[in-house]
């Protein structure tokens, strides 16, 4: 179909599309009388239950953690897939090292003040990431949090230096095996339930006192596990996106990655 | 209660595996991780089986984390096991070893990212088979489609495969948050995420929320199934993916999405849809027929074999749609056998062009004519498989169709026997013309490169080796074998009518899974058994599919007479839209999702 | 019959859903198409958090407030949690595919590729 004739069918469709949402949502009850039964009881048994006094965490990594899981996996694949995607192909490896196009630029090396901001903001980036991983059951925090945080402290030391350097902190193997470590140890707590007679993913270590960081505990562990696979992901994606299409910023320039 | 520890496992196994295999990624070789990848699918369709016979006794609930309801509050998640559901789920187990099998020795494969893949691909169809809630339904159609977008995108060299797996991932994305969408609405209403509780409290009143919050639903999953007009990116995504990941995309991926809108219809809508069972039907079954004759006329017209092959699911589920309309037990065990049947012959169908693929490095029917005469093995089996995508008399397929149509004549639609009978003839016929073609030489081809779809050009997908592997004849031949097979158990259209029985009744699903009570199983009376006129109506079915495919390669095919003129202009017409844009796509995405809500609306509100 | 305001956060998610299916039809570049997917998805954050926001509650983090203090619904926020993990994931494959095609192709304009037709 040429532009305007999709545009025309579109608009018509999108119309009666808007049309039939707006009917449904006036079915719901009015904006900020929530009704239903599902969050008002856990609001009131997951502190006693399991002494997370975060209520999200809890039902996060406990009472749905097999959606949880789900979700991790999805991250998990995701990552796969797109390192997959961007793989190098044959006809790259074998092209060698490329012309540089253009000998008598180099690309400007990260100005002081980026470097001392970045470098300096390393450290309380990574302590910051974990307190949030570690903290998730009692405040808004968790695994997924924490886990993106932790990724962006590699991301520092790129903006910092350049490609080879972050390349230098990640080892790809290394990297890897933790995604899986973290997938792996989301699924061997759960066994540990059922290995115990129970049901999968149940809740089965000590729960401690409300309030402490030792507390609620599987939760407390899988958090801990989601934060690894998280960060460890996000290593992974950014490792393959950055090598695809940036320029390998060394001291004589060398253009790399695209044609 | 016995098996209770079996059912997290059909989930739980493929995942664990392919975390395995993707943490010590690099120290694997290949051997290995074939053995475990076929291993662990082996494993996970054997528990299914078991699952499955367990639950014809007494459906299974299972609560993650132990957490059971509290008055009839659902805190945790549920897998409510039934024998549709787990049955599919060692079906994909089945087609996943299969496609492995296909692929053991010479597909290309990047370390042990493909394994990792198929296995999380596994386990997420299994998962989707067998979960009690809703949103953990919407998680695993999540992981299900990420690992489907990422596998159909594996060979990145080419551009068009770049460019089918970008159309299929942004429908099917768009898809599943329409999914959501509907999910939060029915949430909104309820308060309630697990199915049999959203289904006690929905009531039997079906105003707005509830109609569209059905349609977006229904329209989402759709789009998963390759239903009009939600179809156009399959053929594009099965023209480019590589030949296992094909046989897992029409053979269970797409039947898993009209499985879950059926689930969806029969736990939780059919309460309030319950006094409007008929409009329902009424839509339904023209989308149906429109899909079925839609994808049939398509896939004739295909010379790209996957593509081809691609058109002829797009028709088939049109066929499953209209079992399920029919809102009826008897048609709803049919529709499940012929899953199964279709499942194995469609698998079957696709390893024979990945054998193609490999030896002669195409899948364009006129660039092979002729050039397989010397592959008899591949060609019987592509002969026999034809039969059974025709539904010829024992397959599983013939099996599903016999108690589909009879069901429809109960019900006063005797017309759905003359559209089953086109869209075998259009579908088998062309399967058969490209058999004729390709493994027996017939025909002319010159003058056929004009008119036509474009040609698309396939790289090889394995590397080049022996010319007629065992694996992968092997994998072709016990599919077609099992059809046969699956359509000769004795008492298997009882069990399936007992099974669909089981999946409608709405309050027993409710009682055994929020009162933990123990409701008995209903028996199904006898089934219709295939009177002599369903047979022979069958039979010659086939037998015209065959004549017609026959046909169309000899020299009585009218290519430039009068009659074949307004034929041409139509399949050109129908032609357009399906253009690879993937803003034409959208746009009838949207107008299919806005047509259903309206149609529906209007037909329930007056 | 909803009072207006009580009304408009759910017609926002309708139209942000609205929004991002046009700028997926129309689009010119794959990358923008991309993000519009994205806005299509914020919508439902938008009708998530709206169904389970209450007038006046905590949020459900009982680390300072007692237990029975009235709070919005901890499901929907976990649910979005699971939702934003999704959508990131799904746009980085996507974009890896896009990035691949523009690499191919040096087009990345969906109505100049034509490789799909019939």
């Amino acid at each position: 179909m040429n532009r305007t004739g999709r545009m025309v069918f579109f608009l018509i469709s999108v119309a009666g599309f808007f049309a039939i949402y707006l009917w449904a949502l006036r079915g719901l009850s009015p904006f900020g009388h929530y009704p239903g039964p599902y969050g008002d009881v856990l609001n009131k048994v997951a502190v006693y239950e399991r002494h997370a006094t975060d209520v999200v965490t809890a039902v996060n990594f406990d009472y749905r953690g097999f959606d949880t899981l789900g979700e991790e996996f999805i991250l998990f694949i995701s990552v796969i897939g797109a390192t997959l995607l961007l793989r190098r192909q044959k006809s790259e490896t074998e092209d060698g090292d490329q012309e540089d196009e253009s000998p008598n630029r180099t690309a400007p090396a990260p100005s002081d003040a980026t470097r001392a901001l970045t470098l300096a903001l390393i450290g309380p980036m990574v302590l910051f990431g974990l307190y949030i991983v570690c903290h998730g059951q009692l405040t808004p925090g968790g695994g997924f949090q924490g886990g993106v945080i932790l990724a962006t402290a590699p991301l520092l030391v790129y903006l910092a230096g350049d490609f080879e350097s972050f390349k230098k902190i990640t080892s790809h193997t290394l990297v890897e095996a933790a995604e899986a470590a973290g997938a792996g140890g989301y699924l061997l707590i759960g066994f540990i339930g059922m290995i115990l007679g129970t049901f999968y993913l149940r809740n089965v270590f000590a729960l401690g006192k409300t309030g402490e960081v030792n507390s609620s505990g599987t939760i407390a562990a899988i958090s801990i596990a989601t934060g690894l696979e998280v960060a460890a992901g996000f290593v992974l994606l950014l490792y393959g996106f950055l090598e695809q299409t940036l320029e390998i910023r060394l001291g004589g320039g060398k253009g790399g990655g695209k044609k | 209660m016995s098996g209770t520890y079996l059912v997290p496992l059909p989930v739980v196994v493929p995942l664990s595996v392919a975390a395995i295999l993707a943490g010590l990624n690099k120290f694997f070789p290949r051997r290995l991780a074939d053995i475990f990848a076929m291993a662990a699918t082996f494993a996970t369709g054997a528990i299914s089986l078991e699952l499955a016979f367990l639950s014809r006794v007494q459906p299974i609930v299972y609560w993650f984390g132990g957490w059971t309801p509290r008055a009839g509050v659902a805190l945790g998640i549920s897998f409510a096991i039934d024998p549709i559901g787990a049955s599919f789920a060692a079906l994909v187990s089945l087609l996943v070893l299969a496609a492995l099998i296909f692929s053991l020795r010479y597909f290309d494969s990047v370390g042990t990212l493909y394994h990792v893949l198929m296995l999380v691909f596994l386990g997420a169809m299994c998962g989707f088979c067998l979960t009690g809630d809703l949103f953990n339904l919407f998680v695993f159609f999540e992981l299900m489609s990420a690992s489907a977008f990422a596998l159909c995108g594996y060979k990145i060299e080419e551009p068009e495969s770049l460019q089918g797996s970008l159309n299929f991932a942004i429908t099917n994305t768009v898809g599943a948050f329409l999914v959501l969408t509907g999910i939060a609405l029915l949430y909104g209403r309820t308060g309630a995420l697990n199915m049999a509780q959203i289904g006690r409290s929905l009531g039997t009143h079906a105003d707005g929320l509830v109609i569209t919050a059905f349609v977006f639903i229904m329209s989402g999953f759709f789009i998963k199934a390759a239903v009009f007009p939600f179809h156009f990116w399959l053929a594009d995504a099965h023209a480019v993916a590589p030949t296992p990941v094909c046989v897992l995309f029409s053979g269970v991926m797409v039947e898993l999405g009209l499985y879950a809108v059926i689930r969806v219809y029969w736990a939780i809508i059919d309460g309030p849809f319950a006094s409007h069972r008929p409009d329902l039907r009424a839509l339904l079954l023209v989308v149906g027929t429109i899909t079925a004759l839609l994808g049939g006329i398509m896939c004739f017209g295909q010379r790209h074999i996957k593509r081809l092959l691609a058109f002829s699911t797009v028709s088939h589920m049109g066929l499953m749609v209209i079992g399920f309309a029919l809102l009826k037990p008897e048609a709803l065990a049919g529709l499940a056998l012929y899953v199964v049947g279709h499942g194995l012959v469609k698998g079957a169908l696709f390893i024979i062009a990945g054998i193609l693929l490999h030896r002669l490095g195409t899948v364009d029917e006129l660039e092979l004519h002729g050039r397989a005469k010397d592959m008899p093995i591949s060609s019987t089996i592509f002969l026999i498989a034809g039969l059974g995508l025709a539904g010829l008399p024992p397959f599983g397929t013939f099996l599903g169709e016999s108690q589909v149509e009879h069901s429809a004549g109960a019900l006063g639609f005797g017309w759905v026997s003359i559209v089953f009978f086109i869209a075998a003839l259009l579908t088998a016929g062309a399967v058969f013309r490209v058999w004729a073609h390709v493994y027996r030489g017939w025909g002319d081809v010159r003058g056929a490169e004009k008119s036509g779809s474009k040609k698309i050009h396939d790289k090889r997908e394995t590397r080049k080796g022996q010319p007629r592997p065992f694996e992968m004849h092997f994998a072709a031949g016990v599919l077609v074998a099992l059809a046969i097979a699956v359509g000769l158990i004795p008492g298997l259209k009882h069990e399936a009518k007992t099974a669909a029985l089981l999946m409608q009744d709405r309050a027993a699903y409710q009682a055994r899974v929020l009162d933990h009570a123990w409701v008995p199983v209903a028996q199904a009376n006898e089934p219709h058994e295939s009177e002599m006129a369903s047979l022979a109506r069958s039979t010659a079915a086939a037998v015209l599919a065959f004549a017609f495919g026959i046909f169309a390669v000899s020299r009585f095919w009218p290519k430039k007479s009068v009659v074949s003129r307004p034929v041409d202009v139509l399949i050109s017409i129908l032609r357009k839209p399906h253009s690879g844009h993937v803003g034409d796509y959208v746009a009838f995405l949207t107008f299919g999702v806005a047509a259903f809500g309206i149609v529906l609306a209007v037909l329930i509100v007056r | 019959m909803m009072h207006f305001m009580s009304f408009f956060p759910y017609a926002i998610a309708a139209w942000l859903f609205v929004m991002g299916l046009y700028g997926i039809v129309t689009s010119r570049n794959f990358v923008h198409l991309i993000i519009c997917l994205a806005v299509l998805q914020s919508s439902t954050y938008v009708v998530l958090l709206s169904i389970g926001y209450r007038w006046g509650g905590v949020p459900p983090v009982f680390a300072g407030p007692p237990v029975g203090t009235p709070a919005v619904d901890p499901i929907v926020q976990a649910l979005m949690l699971t939702d934003i993990v999704v959508e990131a994931t799904v746009v980085a494959l996507l974009l890896a595919l896009a990035v691949q095609l523009h690499k191919h192709t040096q087009k990345l304009n969906p109505d100049e590729l034509e490789a799909l037709e019939g």
